[in-house]
């Protein structure tokens, strides 16, 4: 067991250090760092000002060493445009975006896994099918496109603008920008959860329940759920992924002040130790999830706890 | 011998179980109209009955159907069944949640699949306690009870454990337990014992007859397997095709079966010993102090599993040896090693005198078509895309052949296995397992081995299935002449077809002798072992 | 095997695709107009249907263009981008698979990392991230999206082609002494190739769903150059004014998505069955 968790602790690590070095080659080698650091017009002097503040007259090895050195200091560089660290700015924006994406990861387990329990104790009935019609339009909805019904149908049958920072404040904004998000998490989940347990409810140890003259009822709640729930928390940590994605859009669409925005405004505008710092935070967060998720296997898989 | 046979159908005073013309209908577009059909039969109290018969004959639906645990596909056609007298409720219906489990219990074939996997053992144990109302203070004591009672070393481990923790065997007592537990006037054992080693099943057997007796349950055993029959039954009710051919007290069915299926089976089931030729040929074969061992797991956490520890052998022209073990005891890793699709860690093989340990690229692609194999799942041997000719063909192809010369080659072959011409044209889907498998050795000698390794190569298939195919190794044998290494754990299918057996254990060679030395006169207690757990026929079927 | 009838939902699906395919190739003859033509005096027309001029089918935009041709050119390049991204990554992805699977060793261990990675990096944060460095162009945005869930591919292929490698007839065609070219084309590759069509018709409509989005941010298909997504992006702001510019397109990608996911599941269901028999 200890094994098992030192392999997934280096692993993540390992992960990490590849993401890292990958961003580190490719500011690099895209041409000169310092010219795509540096203000877009300014005179020589200031670039060569710039690459010197970046050490670009060293050695490669020096410069990549310097640069993990930066990481571990917390030193992630300045936005060009507003002078303040990448850091900072970041840390600005985080509040506003994990308030959206938790709620959306909200909606989406509350209503999603549900929905797919329903549907497969119901199977082949018409809610069955509704629900996995459901599911299909989820996946398929385009969130900039839901997002902009959203707002439409908010301005004409409500009079309301719905998103930009006001509605960041309360928690009724959140709802329209957080839904958008989650729909298509919600879909997958009512999915997965759907077929999660189906095959549960047809694997051996669910007969031999039956046998043993256990309730219907019972069977469900007390081994159908828990087996069932295991695949299911791989996905939910998987969805992460397509959230931080869907957050971009969303953001985008509502105007919502969080980090999505900054990462869309940062690359439109070539802030690039912004954009740096946003993609290593990501890799970092998505990476801990992963792990998380494999930790908790631990604990509610005991085949897993046995190796 | 541990049966209680005879005891039974004196002390019938009142029928336990009885069926009445029993007809289950398959869903309309099925083969055949009904799963089983007019099956009648009584258990009176103490009496174990057997209900026998291959794959497909509808012994497991009489299991669901009495159970009221019938998949919605099937339903009840006409019939009735009663427990104690007393008519049980429709299919499914939840008044059976009071009668299974508390009067009735089943034990399915793969006991860790049984249990929930996420749940300790004696949580799920209590669980039945629970749902039939015992109070909860009882609880602790009849669990330990009964947890000695299946005789499991450690109970109040067993009861902390998770099922994947257990051995099959462990398992499966834990599996038993659970159905005593309230003692239920009828127990139903649904193939308990296919899925262990002999030396397990012989124990799980034993198990179940005494404490049939102890708590004078009947029993409803389900199996294919004539041996295990002859253990344990005293009535034995054999199923074909759905119905009920022949019903009778275990010595008379056993002693003079009356139906022809029924012969078929039992000749199936006693294989009468090879007449051991002398193969005095030159060696083809040989392996010297082989050793292999796999390494699992990642990087951070090496394991290995010694598969092969110390195996000689030695396999002359026409000779027939068998190689016995146990799951686990590395018998196929040996053929891997043989055919060299594993490289040994160490020891040699010689092919015909020639050092064939690490030869490499043409080379050993060439001394391939020297050794052949024939593998145990008939399903996942051959390309579901390829058709039987083509799949027959391709060794000669791959070995220089013309194509018109090895599509005629494999007809031939198709043709010397028992296949029809059609069969060439077709897909491996349209074909039963023992057709299958015959394809597979045809393939197989289709590039005239010196050498055939068949590998648990009729474990897989149904008895009577299983005889014509050891029939058509031998008479292939004779006609074209190849030495042959049988691996296989039953020791009947040993002794029927070896002349020399080779019995194996932890990846090590126990005992080697001819086949009457060994199986007659072992010399090692692990031979004495498994002929003891190997059900056999208690003197009446030699004939 | 007995053929299950085609079910209506994806009858239709496959007509709306076979539609939208038609309006791609061949949509521009429809109208008179080029869909770079501007006309000041023709500005934000609704559709003639609603009442707009009657050469403008589906309206105009801000700078007097006709939608419905450019909603034919850029269903053109959404589609170019969908099919060619989709099969870079299913290529890319199952080689890489296959080759882990069969050399192991370190061949494994650096893929297998490289699959790690990416699975750590959603596809749209890696694209605007190298769009932040490179100048876009059209085939740096197609490879971007060429590299949409290829590490799936990887993965599925790599599992696949192992567990292929013990399979019966593949131990039976080496014992047979056929060569590894032989075994992976004619035994392994026929028999996995299904779980990597199947994930095709998965990754389809997600590729068309990444175009849009990135050309819908600004950061996809640059002007003069269009797609369904940089329609929208451009009639985002006058959604209450001119909604046609934003539902006809967003509703085109939603039906191509939907029809493609809903076909996809459909060979699934047929693609499946077999997969699990021969397993």
């Amino acid at each position: 067991m200890t094994a098992f968790i030192a392999f997934k602790i280096f692993r993540a690590v390992v992960t990490l250090l590849v993401t890292v070095t990958l961003v580190f080659v490719f500011i690099r080698f895209s041409g000169d760092p310092a010219a795509a650091l540096a203000p877009p017009d300014a005179p020589q002097e200031i670039i060569d000002q710039y690459a010197k503040a970046m050490g670009l007259d060293k050695p490669l090895w020096q410069q990549y060493a310097g640069y993990l050195g930066g990481i571990f200091r917390g030193d992630f560089g300045y936005s060009i445009h507003t002078g303040k660290s990448a850091l900072t700015l970041f840390a600005e924006r985080l509040p506003a975006t994990l308030r959206l994406g938790g709620t959306a990861l909200l909606i989406a387990i509350l209503l999603g896994i549900p929905l797919g329990s329903v549907a497969a104790l119901n199977r082949r009935t018409l809610l069955d099918r509704c629900v996995m019609a459901f599911s299909v339009f989820a996946f398929a909805m385009p969130n900039f496109l839901f997002g902009l019904i959203m707002i439409l149908t908010g301005a004409l049958v409500f009079n309301t603008y719905l998103g930009g920072s006001s509605g960041a404040g309360s928690w009724a904004g959140v709802l329209p920008p957080a839904l958008t998000l989650g729909l298509a998490a919600m879909g997958s989940f009512a999915r997965f959860a759907r077929s999660s347990l189906l095959e549960t409810i047809n694997k051996p140890f669910m007969r031999a329940a039956e046998a043993r003259g256990v309730p219907f009822l019972r069977r469900l709640v007390r081994h159908a759920a828990p087996n069932a729930a295991i695949p299911l928390v791989t996905l939910i940590g998987l969805s992460l992924g397509g959230l931080i994605a869907g957050s971009v859009v969303t953001e985008q669409v509502f105007a919502w002040p969080g980090v999505g925005q900054l990462l869309v405004r940062s690359v439109a505008t070539r802030d690039i130790a912004t954009v740096q710092f946003i993609v290593l935070a990501v890799a970092f967060t998505m990476v801990l999830a992963n792990l998380m998720v494999d930790l908790l296997y631990l604990v509610i898989d005991p085949r897993i706890r046995a190796k | 011998m541990m049966t209680n046979r005879g005891a039974g159908p004196e002390r019938a005073g009142a029928n336990i179980l009885s069926v009445d013309n029993l007809t289950v209908a398959l869903p309309e577009a099925g083969d055949r109209e009904f799963a089983v059909s007019g099956v009648s039969f009584r258990i009176a109290a103490g009496e174990t009955l057997c209900l026998v018969g291959e794959s497909g004959s509808g012994k497991t639906v009489i299991a669901d159907a009495i159970m009221g645990m019938l998949p919605p596909q099937l339903s009840v056609d006409s019939g009735i069944v009663r427990l104690e007298g007393e008519k049980l409720p429709p299919q499914r219906a939840a008044a059976f949640n009071a009668i299974r489990g508390r009067r009735m219990a089943i034990i399915f074939q793969d006991a860790v699949a049984s249990l929930d996997p996420v749940q300790r053992v004696g949580r799920q144990l209590e669980e039945i306690l629970a749902v039939h109302a015992v109070p909860r203070r009882e609880w602790r004591g009849r669990i330990m009870d009964m947890l000695e009672a299946v005789r499991l070393p450690d109970p109040k481990n067993t009861f902390r454990a998770y099922p994947h923790q257990l051995s099959g065997g462990q398992a499966q007592r834990i599996v038993i337990a659970g159905a005593l537990l309230l003692n239920p006037v009828l127990l139903i054992a649904d193939e308990p014992t296919t899925a262990v080693d002999v030396t397990t099943q012989a124990e799980i057997l034993k198990l179940i007859s005494a404490l049939q007796r102890e708590r004078d349950a009947s029993v409803l055993f389900i199996t294919h397997d004539f041996g295990v029959v002859s253990e344990i039954a005293d009535r034995i009710c054999v199923m074909k095709d759905g119905e009920l051919v022949e019903f009778g007290t275990a010595d008379a069915i056993l002693g003079s079966p009356r139906h022809a299926y029924t012969r078929k089976l039992l000749a199936a089931a006693v294989h009468s010993g090879k007449s051991t030729a002398g193969a005095d040929g030159k060696p083809v074969l040989e392996a010297d102090r082989l050793e292999l061992s796999y390494r699992l797991g990642n990087m951070l956490e090496r394991r290995y599993v010694h598969a092969v520890r110390d195996i000689s052998l030695e396999l002359r022209e026409g000779q027939t040896l068998g190689i016995v073990g146990e799951s686990g005891s590395g018998k196929s890793s040996v053929a891997r090693c043989l055919l060299r699709l594993e490289k040994p860690d160490s020891g040699i093989i010689r092919f015909r005198g020639k050092d064939v340990t690490s030869i490499a690229g043409r080379e050993l692609r060439e001394l391939r078509a020297r050794i052949q194999i024939v593998l145990q799942d008939p399903f996942s041997a051959l390309n579901p895309r390829q058709k039987i000719r083509s799949a027959v063909a391709e060794g000669p192809i791959i070995h220089g052949h013309r194509r018109n010369d090895a599509l005629r080659r494999a007809d031939r072959l198709l043709r010397l296995t028992g296949l029809s011409e059609q069969a060439a044209d077709r897909y491996p889907h349209e074909f039963s397992g023992g057709q299958r498998q015959r394809i597979c050795i045809a393939r197989a000698l289709a590039v005239d081995p010196e050498v055939l390794i068949a590998d648990e190569a009729v474990s897989a298939l149904d008895v009577s299935i299983r005889a014509q195919i050891l029939d058509l190794f031998r008479d292939l044998q004779r006609e074209l002449g190849f030495a042959m290494l049988f691996i296989t754990h039953d020791l009947s299918v040993a002794a029927a077809i070896s002349d020399d057996i080779l019995v194996i254990k932890d990846g090590a060679v126990v005992e080697a002798g001819p086949v009457q030395d060994v199986f007659g006169r072992p010399r090692s207690a692990y031979t004495r072992e498994l002929l003891a757990a190997a059900p056999r026929f208690g003197g009446t079927a030699q004939a | 095997m007995t053929r299950q009838p085609v079910p209506p939902a994806v009858k239709l699906s496959l007509c709306f695709i076979a539609f939208f395919v038609l309006i791609a190739l061949f949509g521009q003859a429809l109208s008179p107009h080029e869909f770079r033509d501007t006309s000041l005096i023709d500005r934000l027309k609704p559709p003639a249907f609603l009442g707009g001029p009657e050469q403008y089918m589906l309206g105009t935009d801000a700078k007097g263009r006709d939608l419905l041709v450019r909603l034919a050119v850029g269903a053109r390049i959404t589609l170019v981008v969908a099919i060619v991204g989709t099969l870079i990554g299913a290529v890319l992805g199952s080689l890489l698979g296959i080759l882990a699977a069969a050399r192991r060793g370190v061949a494994e261990t650096v893929i297998v990392a490289a699959i790690d990675v990416q699975a750590s990096l959603p596809i749209i944060v890696v694209a605007l991230f190298v769009l932040a460095m490179f100048d876009n162009s059209f085939t740096l945005f197609l490879l971007l999206i060429g590299l949409t869930g290829w590490e799936v591919y990887a993965r599925l292929m790599r599992g696949a082609t192992l567990s292929a490698k013990e399979h019966g007839y593949v131990i039976a065609i080496r014992a047979l002494g056929a060569s590894p070219w032989r075994i992976y084309l004619r035994h392994i590759l026929p028999n996995i190739v299904n779980i990597a069509l199947v994930q095709f018709t998965v990754n389809l409509p997600l590729t068309v769903l990444l175009e849009t989005a990135l050309s819908f941010l600004g950061l996809g298909v640059q002007p003069p150059l269009t797609s369904l997504g940089q329609i929208m992006s451009e009639g985002r702001d006058r959604l209450l004014t001119a909604w046609w510019l934003t539902v006809f397109p967003g509703a085109t990608i939603f039906f191509l998505a939907l029809s493609i996911s809903l076909v996809g599941d459909w060979l699934r269901d047929i693609l499946d069955p077999t997969l699990r028999t021969e397993a």
